[in-house]
């Protein structure tokens, strides 16, 4: 039964205190009191993470949340310093992959758009969105997949354009009943920019301009604006 | 011509690596050698160096959550809400939450006054949301249950998203305060009020229509 205890323990992380002391709180977050501290050169076992906070034992087995700052000054069993630390613009420009909630108006309709996206490489990614525009007449669904291009992506403020196609359903409003319901094959072009802000979190703005191939005469041309929140992994 | 000069490369490239090495090997020999001298120990005991990677670390930055309770509908009565939310946690402080709910309108009270009148069929009833929102943790603290303390958090959350109901979307915001209570630490309780407030002109004209809902829930952190 011990040794088996001991074996599960060897599962976790263990680091070695640098700082005169950690302070523990009791929940993740400093808002939580402090009820214990660890001294300098005591071992502690890292059993989990919640945002910034890592939730330890000490070696009298108190378990207790300590902020990723205080644990910065730790080492490695083997005398390594250990390397916690949060993403930086320098992961930021290293990025493969990205989700993200954009919103703006599409042609006077309020959109919600959310996307993945997938980079090649540092200058070229794949994109696949679905956004629903919600306008007082009519609302639309959308699906897009486009190419984009960074011609600098190791900019902090990096501009983008991009081409794609896509379907749009067009349905009109419950109260009315003059327009019927269609769905059309779409092409867009877009512009905009990524702006770094913090950990790995972007600021995205772009400007869209899409030509709908509607079965009727006349095609139709759409603008769109929108901004949101982008996390990459 | 040109696979010659790779080979010629590569025979340099392996040429240089085995120097590389070799000297490395006869350094280190070198550097151990003091060492052994020093030491009386006839068996030099071999020390595992165990390589530690952050990745191991459990990250419990996700929170899933299914919810109940009850939903008013501006015009329509209250009915009960069910829905699910799922919650990432950015730091102590911030959290983006997708949320997805649905009700079923009752009849408003002209409905009901005039007898047989319908304003909406059994399907037009039917009210589902979806909503992104970011939510801020405010208090952070412990509450005492008995003589036991627990963490707790206050927050406050808005968010935007879209609610269909009387077979039309409608572009909602949504705001509201909620109080998670976590007996542990991958566990918590959750009593939410949120006011989704859209534009609607089921009635004829088009007014703001505020639509409260009161909701208890459980969530599991992964």
């Amino acid at each position: 039964m011990l040794a088996q205890q001991a074996h599960a323990e060897d599962e976790f992380l263990e680091v070695i205190v640098i700082d005169p002391y950690l302070e523990m709180h009791t929940g993740p977050a400093i808002g939580y009191p402090v009820t214990q501290i660890v001294e300098r050169n005591k071992k502690i076992k890292i059993l989990k993470r919640k945002t910034d906070w890592f939730k330890i034992r000490t070696p009298k087995n108190k378990e207790g949340w300590v902020h990723i700052s205080e644990l910065s000054q730790t080492l490695t069993l083997d005398g390594k310093k250990t390397a916690f630390r949060n993403r930086t613009i320098e992961d930021f420009r290293n990025r493969k992959w990205e989700i993200g909630l954009l919103s703006g108006n599409f042609e006077g309709a309020a959109s919600l758009t959310l996307f993945g996206n997938y980079y090649l490489t540092p200058t070229l990614s794949t994109e696949v969105s679905f956004t629903q525009a919600i306008g007082n007449f009519s609302s639309s669904l959308m699906a897009n997949v486009r190419l984009t291009a960074h011609p600098f992506p190791e900019w902090r403020v990096s501009p983008f354009f991009a081409l794609g196609t896509g379907i749009i359903d067009t349905s009109p409003s419950g109260t009315l009943v003059l327009t019927v319901d269609r769905t059309d094959p779409i092409a867009n072009f877009s512009l905009g920019a990524n702006i770094y802000l913090k950990k790995r979190f972007i600021l995205r703005m772009e400007y869209n301009q899409y030509k709908v191939f509607t079965s009727r005469n006349a095609n139709e041309e759409v603008a769109e604006w929108k901004a949101g929140i982008v996390a990459f992994f | 011509m040109e696979s010659r000069n790779r080979s010629l490369f590569l025979n340099t490239t392996l040429a240089i690596f085995i120097f590389g090495l070799l000297a490395s090997t006869s350094f280190s020999l070198q550097a151990a050698a003091p060492v052994e001298l020093k030491n009386d120990q006839i068996i030099v005991p071999e020390i595992k160096r165990r390589t530690i990677k952050q990745a191991k670390i459990d990250t419990e930055d996700y929170e899933i959550s299914v919810f109940a309770g009850a939903f008013s509908i501006e015009d329509f009565g209250v009915n009960a809400v069910l829905g699910a939310r799922i919650a990432y946690h950015i730091s102590e402080n911030f959290f983006a939450e997708f949320s997805l709910g649905a009700t079923k309108a009752s009849e408003t009270s002209y409905e009901v006054l005039s007898g047989g009148l319908q304003l909406l069929t059994d399907d037009e009833r039917d009210f589902t949301y979806y909503n992104i929102s970011v939510g801020y943790n405010i208090f952070a603290g412990e509450s005492f249950f008995g003589k036991n303390a627990y963490n707790s958090d206050l927050y406050l959350i808005a968010g935007i998203g879209n609610t269909n109901f009387a077979d039309d979307n409608h572009f909602t915001w949504n705001i509201g305060v909620g109080y998670r209570f976590i007996p542990k630490d991958w566990f918590a309780i959750h009593i939410d009020v949120r006011d989704h407030v859209f534009n609607s002109d089921i009635l004829g004209a088009d007014k703001l229509t505020n639509n409260l809902e009161l909701t208890v829930g459980f969530s599991f952190f992964f």
